[in-house]
């Protein structure tokens, strides 16, 4: 489009926007500023009561349009808002899998009575103005709308058919995580280093991927990922600041997935976040950074296949080495969560390596069963208390097994399922991810994966021993049991199963998301 | 032949049984024991009818069942038994009850299932661990056991080979002795290294089957075995997947490099569960060499033969030479069977149909004769208290029985004529002479080690002064008699009468050797440096 013609004429049209198959998106960042003016104009007493159903339907309503997008007879496959978004079948399948995951960290946020939160987050820590908030019961109900905004982002990330827009989301999806990390209710000094080093961190990702973005409008002319293609194809710009600029866009993205060597943040945020935060972050802003990454190096840089392969295949490779070999050191469960989410980056990286439409829809699948076991498996985390909080240390979950059988024995489950055990969830994403990348051609990198989850399956089979084949101690933690935390829990482990046992629908619902391509 | 689905049948019993174990109120220890008891004997039963229905001379598999599972990736819920297979879901089917009865009192005793009395010394009360959750795992491992041999298709035996683990993982880890966890993880983590390397070779094989047929595909990928050995195969592949498998196998079996597992495994785990573990789970390595290296490679399986048959021989003899050394009774039998192992291995990769033949009957031997040396063996270390060997001594004249079981066991252990593994261990000697007389030869020292540790072994424990400790020891109870009993007359059975059972694998005997032998020679070096 002429911009200059368009000013001249002193008459800028109204976009024409595809509000029915933009719907979902709309109706998250609808509720999120609702969400904002509940807490400017409902009394305090109320706030809580307004916001979670709120967020709630919110979520269920993104999620029932997305389906209802999805079963159309012919579903979405087109470039709306003017060429911002691209809505296709691996959106739609985002775009759900996100919404659901949203909904069950929501379960967890929403916990009441042993809320995550610090009741005031401007009382320093330890503080008396911490005391008096504390006892005067004040709950920080802006948590809602920070988290819808993120969801938001998250969901508009990974559909985002241009470079700005998909900028404009990663910062949205950002800037509320931001807080968020700072939020926990105990150990508060942890959580808010955690925010300030994730921000800095992020800020720097971010400019990283801007620079890359801008280096791409000047080899291409364009920000669209299909404008980019098509300049790749015909081979006409300057090659220097293509490289360049594809080299500092995958920085920003590994970055969010948390590739090595770009993972520094994620063992300090995962450790420093109210446990819930940790949550929505390790499975939604995974499934939506993933998406983001596969539409760029699908759409923009197939062409450039042979260029980004190597590097891919040399950071798919540490990021599974690396995340699978530091985990075994961990003692915080929590960190050994965010060194085998770095591993698990790493096996879904051999997915993207793939460059299929099996390697797409391999992927796809492993995103949804990873997030739902990883909930499942903090959802537990938080349930594990003692005096002080959460009961993180691995020391102190010696014995679990004998007193709470159940529990310990979900938290097992859900740890087979990291080690990608037959007959769980992890298994079949495995299997789908490693397939495609063998018939891709990409065997050795395979057994690469294959050997990490060797190492891997060490440290998570550590945490069964201590839990079902050391003593308990005597002052060991109590297992609290919130209902909200047990729904989370067991939609977690009944996905686990289900994705393990009979994953036919949802590989089926995969596949076809994935064979409808991304749209150009 | 009717169509009911006897196979999934069998899986399904125990598994719904472990199932509803686990479901039991804390407390119903007793129930528990009774119902598991009662499915594993319903289903041993339903194999002996299998058995029975079975038509040697049949169609290859019997009793086949095939429904789509995973549609996606061509995973089939495929299952049927050749004799093979058959004759070792008998084998696992009738141990099963065997170790449950065997176990009934000794499962959640600290100390009783071969560990110290937890509570020597200090005066608190001995600790218990749940029975309930121990008759469970065992169940759920019949059901993994089962479906393994039962299994048809290479994805659905990967799932259960896998998912095997775990039930026994909890087994040593939760009712095992002082060094359990140790042991625990060091079997897990032994095991799943094997079967990753294997899923790569899994995944080779769907990825090579779903290639167009003039690649040497099939057009379509599948994880049926039958399907897959007709994939035309270059050398340098099939080698590779050939590895895959044969690594995991030689793991799990365990041959010799790989086998450090097993001494710690059997050091710590109750003798019951030994039983499986031994007498089947390791069998799933042998019967996995059979059924995918041979069948699947078997251009690579020569290539590989005479690597496999010199760990073989090493095994025999070496395993043989640390048995003699140990001190535990325990650590003693797993040094035996890494040595019996080794006589296996050599069966199967000897290529020759007495070889193999030889070798899968001794692997329902094994099975039973090992299974009743570790039955006897678990219940001297519940009167004891102690699996080490100077903990006894002149058992035989406080409790005539036991010894006496104990000393048929070890007896059938050293390949004695008339019972049941000296025919296997003659046929594998006969097989393996006819085309490696070295190894043969070496192999046969084997045999005279055998009766050193099996002799020794009982001169110490049952001859001899009686100990002080020993002296109050009771002799073997009628529970135990009805563990024994029946182990030690199958024994003496299939010692003078192996047939029935050389019918049943003798039709899986000619499919591997016809598969072996119409392949090409493997390929020479030359050939390998001239590909691309």
């Amino acid at each position: 489009m002429n911009v200059t013609g368009v000013l001249a004429q002193n008459d800028i049209p109204a976009p024409h926007i595809e509000y029915g198959d933009v719907a979902p998106l709309l109706v998250v960042f609808g509720v999120a500023v609702l969400g904002v003016l509940v807490e400017a104009f409902v009394g305090r007493g109320w706030r809580y009561r307004v916001q979670v159903p709120l967020a709630f339907l919110g979520l269920v309503a993104a999620f029932g349009w997305t389906i209802a997008l999805a079963a159309r007879e012919r579903p979405p496959h087109l470039v709306a808002a003017e060429g911002a978004l691209g809505v296709d079948g691996p959106t739609l399948f985002l775009w759900g899998t996100i919404a659901v995951l949203a909904l069950v960290s929501l379960l967890l946020i929403a916990e009441r009575d042993q809320s995550h939160f610090t009741a005031q987050a401007s009382a320093l820590p330890g503080s008396e103005a911490e005391q008096e908030t504390m006892a005067a019961g004040f709950v920080q109900t802006e948590v809602y709308p920070l988290m819808m905004f993120a969801v938001g982002g998250m969901m508009m990330f990974p559909a985002s058919n241009d470079l700005l827009t998909m900028f404009v989301a990663l910062e949205v999806l950002s800037l509320p995580l931001y807080l968020l990390c700072g939020l926990a209710r105990r150990r508060r000094l942890l959580s808010q280093e955690a925010a300030v080093k994730y921000f800095l961190l992020g800020a720097f990702s971010s400019a990283f991927f801007l620079y890359g973005a801008a280096l791409l409008y000047g080899f291409a002319g364009s920000v669209r990922l299909s404008d980019i293609a098509t300049a790749i194809s015909r081979n006409t710009g300057d090659e220097t600041l293509l490289l360049a600029g594809v080299a500092l866009l995958s920085v920003g993205l590994l970055f969010k997935l948390g590739a090595v060597p770009f993972h520094m943040w994620k063992p300090d945020v995962y450790q420093g976040a109210p446990t819930p935060i940790t949550a929505l972050m390790a499975s939604c802003t995974l499934v939506s950074a993933f998406g983001a990454m596969l539409r760029v190096f699908y759409v923009a840089l197939e062409n450039l296949r042979w260029d980004w392969r190597p590097a891919i295949w040399a950071v798919a490779i540490l990021t599974m080495v690396v995340g699978a070999v530091i985990a075994i050191t961990q003692t915080d469960v929590k960190r050994m969560l965010a060194y085998s989410s770095i591993a698990h980056a790493g096996f879904l990286l051999t997915g993207l390596v793939a460059t299929t439409t099996a390697g797409l829809s391999g992927t796809l699948f492993y995103l949804a069963a990873y997030g739902f076991t990883t909930i499942g498996a903090f959802a537990v985390i938080t349930m594990v208390r003692d005096a002080g909080g959460e009961a993180a240390h691995l020391s102190r979950w010696a014995g679990l097994g004998k007193r709470s059988p159940l529990v310990a024995g979900t938290f097992a489950f859900f740890l087979l399922a990291f080690a990608g055990i037959p007959l769980t969830s992890g298994f079949t994403g495995k299997f789908a991810v490693f397939s495609a990348a063998v018939e891709g051609g990409a065997t050795p990198l395979v057994v690469v994966g294959v050997l990490a989850s060797a190492v891997a399956a060490f440290f998570y089979v550590r945490v069964i021993v201590v839990m079902f084949f050391s003593d308990p101690e005597p002052d060991g933690p109590a297992v609290v049991v919130a209902p909200t935390t047990v729904a989370a829990v067991a939609l977690g482990l009944a996905a686990t199963v289900v994705l393990g046992v009979l994953p036919q629908p949802v590989l089926d619902l995969a596949g076809q998301a994935a064979g409808q391509l991304f749209v150009r | 032949m009717d169509d009911f689905p006897w196979l999934s049948l069998l899986i399904a019993l125990p598994a719904v049984g472990a199932l509803a174990l686990a479901l039991l109120p804390k407390g119903s220890d007793a129930l528990a024991k009774r119902l598991a008891l009662a499915i594993s004997l319903v289903v041993a039963a339903l194999t002996v009818v299998l058995a029975f229905r079975f038509e040697v001379g049949g169609p290859r598999f019997q009793f086949a069942e095939k429904y789509w599972w995973i549609k996606q990736f061509g995973v089939h819920w495929g299952l049927g038994v050749d004799g093979l297979a058959l004759a070792m879901i008998v084998l696992s089917a009738i141990l099963v009850p065997l170790v449950l009865l065997a176990s009934w009192n000794a499962a959640d005793r600290y100390g009783g299932a071969g560990e110290p009395p937890a509570s020597a010394g200090d005066g608190t009360p001995a600790r218990t661990r749940s029975a309930k959750a121990y008759f469970a795992l065992i169940l759920a491992l019949e059901a993994m056991m089962i479906g393994v041999f039962a299994a048809t298709d290479v994805f659905l035996f990967y799932v259960f080979f896998e998912a095997m683990l775990i039930p026994v993982y909890f087994i040593i880890g939760y009712y095992g002795g002082p060094q359990r966890s140790y042991a625990a993880v060091k079997f897990l983590l032994y095991s799943l290294f094997g079967g990753l390397l294997m899923l790569v070779a899994v995944i080779g094989l769907y990825v090579l089957s779903a290639r167009p047929p003039a690649q040497g595909g099939l057009g379509e990928g599948t994880f049926m075995v039958d399907q897959l050995a007709r994939l035309d195969l270059d050398p340098t592949t099939a080698k590779w997947l050939f590895l895959g498998f044969f690594i995991a196998f030689a793991i799990k079996a365990p041959l010799v490099p790989f086998h450090t597992w097993l001494p710690d495994a059997a050091g710590q785990a109750p003798a019951g569960a030994l039983v499986l573990i031994v007498g089947v789970l390791d069998k799933v390595g042998t019967y996995g060499m059979l059924r995918f290296c041979l069948e699947l490679f078997p251009g690579a399986a020569k290539w590989a033969t005479p690597v496999v048959l010199t760990l073989a021989v090493i095994g025999i003899v070496y395993g043989a030479i640390l048995a003699i050394g140990q001190i535990d009774l325990k650590r003693l039998i797993a040094y035996t069977s890494i040595s019996h192992f080794g006589f296996i291995a050599l069966g199967i990769f000897a290529m020759t149909s007495q070889g193999q033949a030889g070798a899968m009957l001794y692997m329902v031997n094994h099975g039973f004769a090992t299974g009743a040396l570790f039955l006897v063996a678990g219940f001297m270390i519940v009167r004891r208290g102690s699996a080490r060997i100077d903990a006894y001594g002149g058992v035989q004249k406080v409790a005539p029985l036991l010894a006496g079981a104990f000393l048929i066991s070890g007896l059938a252990s050293l390949s004695l004529p008339g019972l049941a593994p000296f025919v296997s261990e003659l046929l594998v000697l006969v097989g393996t002479f006819s085309q490696y007389q070295v190894a043969a030869v070496v192999a046969t020292t084997g045999l005279v080690l055998s009766a050193i540790y099996i002799l020794w072994a009982y001169q110490r424990t049952m001859n001899g002064p009686t100990a002080d400790a020993v002296k109050g020891m009771p002799d073997l109870s009628r529970r135990e008699v009805a563990v024994v009993a029946p182990i030690l007359a199958i024994i003496v059975a299939l010692g003078f009468y192996p047939r029935p059972v050389l019918d049943m694998v003798n039709p899986t005997v000619k499919q591997t050797m016809s598969r072996v032998q119409t392949q090409d020679p493997a390929p020479t070096v030359a050939e390998k440096g001239a590909r691309p």
